[in-house]
């Protein structure tokens, strides 16, 4: 498609393309320039490209800097109108991942800030990936990272209340928080669902939680679960003189409707609610600014997004999903396990939860980090995992994902055969052993199993947890595998 | 009943030895330790007594240990915890905090249900002992 590989592209040359007519020559329209410095008002973007056969990669990455930016298919005169220099797209380095097949190549574009309205990531999302996915030049193209300078990441309001608020809401430190999904997700009537939610909660658990598709059923509507809940929670507390919280899931047709469902759920005293990834940007967006305003945890369950973050070829890596996620403001997103029955390589995951967690994050490819993101102080997210986990695992849980997480045994708390109060009382059990042997300067990871044992000896419902699902591992491949991967920088004269 | 408040509640009570291992990993992190005592352990109670200032100059977990045993010995009838303290810029929060000393007795809480609108109920938590003056809580315990 690059009609001129020229290397004339001087001020002058490219005006006069500018106003010519006919199909857009990108790189040589200044959406290439392998010279340019990013500086402290450019957001960048890593894209992974795969061009359709015969394109040329230098014209393909070009061109995702121009459609993502000021670009249409053709040349518009109208161009000449605008300062265009300060809103193109710029790609300035692009790289070949060696041995790919097709051939894929990393593309570094940086954005001006102007680009972005303050404070919105639905502009943001529709400027980066608004357009520029369908583009049929491409064969795939996949988002990897994004870097926000502070400039711009200033403009978001962050998680309406942050990890260490959080902490000191529930008054519950030193260790991750416990939850457990109630289960089975669809079928249990309001009065049935609050009993799970009272023996898991009595047992030891903080947390329980509504799955991300129960809304308000037919058989479980949402003001009587809300009340059933609250019920169960306060019980709870009163049983163990601690704070605990069921999120209330107030997913809902409309913004309407989840502001009427989120106002129950703060009149009954909840300490947080919880939304699907699937109502939007701009609804998180407002469910956050609510969730700020009352005081209130706001816990989002990414549902849906594996559907473009799962394949390593195309969609948006989760790692963007979280940025966006913390700048929207949630104060927890579910980011992955490691070792459950999801998705998720060991260190992809590690990035996501330092991406959530950590007030810098420095350019480390090992665990998916393409830029370096300052967040200013930004509070962290808590980042939750959930799916395939039990007690056993205590150790490598507390191994890969730390202490600043939830960890939720959904089957692990309630498939318990002692009950499930027994099963929350042998999660607990095990975490607390855990962080008193890590503290205590032991090689947990190594004597975790052990470690795990003897606290069996004083917990028959820790002991019997060990006996059923001691054994039990999700061992397969992940389909997102590391991406540090060999990469060659392509420069004007190999292209 | 037992009040799980507390990172170590669901494991056996910590020897003085297992406390002072705490304090070790605490204060390798540069975390200062604190001893809070209290009559009123309803779990929104926030500001516990403090047992002397935060220790933010001890560097021997010994010290630690023997001020919890003195709190102990003037406060056996209240709950007794220690927080370690993290001052560290984006922290500036409790790091690690467990209970290391319980009255004999625990007599828990009672659940208030105020009945409103609509079924909507108001929960209040309420400490059995809190309906006494402090230091007059616990006494019935202390035999």
């Amino acid at each position: 498609m690059a009609e001129d590989n020229g290397k004339e592209s001087n001020g002058k040359k490219k005006d006069d393309k500018r106003s010519s007519s006919g199909v857009l020559p990108y790189a040589d329209l200044g959406y290439w320039q392998p010279d340019y410095k990013p500086t402290h008002t450019n957001v960048l973007a890593c894209f992974r490209i795969v061009p359709q056969p015969g394109v040329d990669p230098v014209e393909a990455s070009a061109a995702v800097a121009g459609e993502s930016s000021t670009a249409t298919w053709t040349i518009v005169w109208t161009d000449k109108l605008t300062a265009y220099e300060n809103y193109q797209g710029r790609c300035y380095k692009l790289e070949e991942v060696k041995g790919s097949d097709p051939k894929q190549y990393l593309a570094y574009i940086s954005y001006e800030i102007d680009l972005f309205e303050e404070g919105s990531i639905p502009n943001m999302t529709s400027s980066i990936i608004g357009n520029v996915f369908g583009f049929k030049a491409l064969k795939s193209l996949r988002l990897e990272d994004i870097a926000v300078p502070p400039g711009y990441l200033r403009t978001f309001d962050g998680p309406p209340n942050g990890i260490i608020n959080e902490r000191e809401m529930l008054n519950k430190y030193g260790r991750p928080l416990l939850g457990a999904t109630v289960k089975p997700k669809l079928g249990l009537t309001p009065r049935n669902y609050g009993r799970v939610v009272y023996e898991a909660l009595r047992g030891g658990l903080d947390f329980t939680k509504d799955d991300e598709n129960i809304n308000s059923q037919p058989f479980n509507r949402w003001r009587d679960r809300y009340l059933y809940c609250m019920e169960a929670v306060n019980r709870a507390m009163e049983d163990t003189g601690e704070i605990k919280g069921h999120y209330l899931n107030v997913t809902a047709k409309t913004q309407e409707d989840m502001y009427e469902r989120a106002n129950f759920a703060k009149e009954l005293g909840s300490v947080i609610i919880m939304i699907d990834l699937t109502i939007g940007w701009t609804a998180m967006g407002s469910m956050s600014k609510w969730a700020r305003a009352n005081g209130m945890i706001l816990h989002l369950h990414r549902a849906g997004h594996a559907t473009y973050t799962r394949q390593k070829n195309h969609g948006v890596n989760f790692r963007v999903v979280a940025k966006w996620a913390r700048m929207v403001g949630v104060d927890h997103i579910h980011a992955g396990t490691v070792v459950g029955k999801l998705e998720g390589d060991p260190a992809m995951t590690k990035g996501y939860y330092e991406t959530c967690r950590a007030d810098f994050n420095p350019v480390n490819k090992s665990i998916g980090h393409y830029f370096e993101q300052d967040w200013m102080h930004m509070p962290g997210v808590m980042p939750v995992a959930s799916g395939g986990i039990h007690a056993g695992q205590m150790h490598q849980l507390l191994d890969y994902l730390g202490e600043d997480c939830v960890l939720q045994f959904g089957g692990g708390t309630i498939g318990h055969p002692m009950g499930i109060a027994a099963g929350a009382e042998c999660n607990r059990v095990g975490l607390e052993a855990m962080i008193k042997a890590r503290n205590e300067g032991r090689d947990f990871v190594k004597e975790g199993p052990d470690i795990l044992k003897q606290a069996a000896k004083g917990s028959k419902a820790l002991a019997s947890a060990l006996d059923i699902w001691g054994s039990v591992e999700f061992d397969y491949e992940s389909t997102d595998v590391g991406d540090e991967e060999e990469t060659e920088e392509v420069t004007p004269s190999s292209s | 009943m037992h009040i799980t408040q507390g990172t170590f509640s669901y494991l056996p009570e910590l020897s003085d030895d297992e406390i002072t291992a705490q304090v070790k990993y605490g204060l390798e992190n540069n975390w200062a330790p604190a001893v809070e005592f209290t009559d009123d352990p309803h779990p929104r109670n926030v500001y516990w007594e403090m047992w002397g200032l935060p220790m933010f100059d001890t560097e021997d977990p010994a010290e630690v240990v023997t001020e919890i045993n003195n709190c102990r010995e003037t406060h056996p009838d209240n709950y007794i915890r220690l927080t370690l303290y993290n001052p560290a810029i984006t922290k500036m929060t409790t790091a690690l905090q467990f209970i290391v000393h319980r009255p004999p007795n625990e007599p828990g809480f009672r659940l208030d249900r105020q009945e409103t609108h609509d079924r909507t109920i108001n929960y209040t938590l309420h400490p059995y002992t809190a309906d006494k003056p402090h230091g007059q809580r616990y006494q019935d315990n202390s035999g």
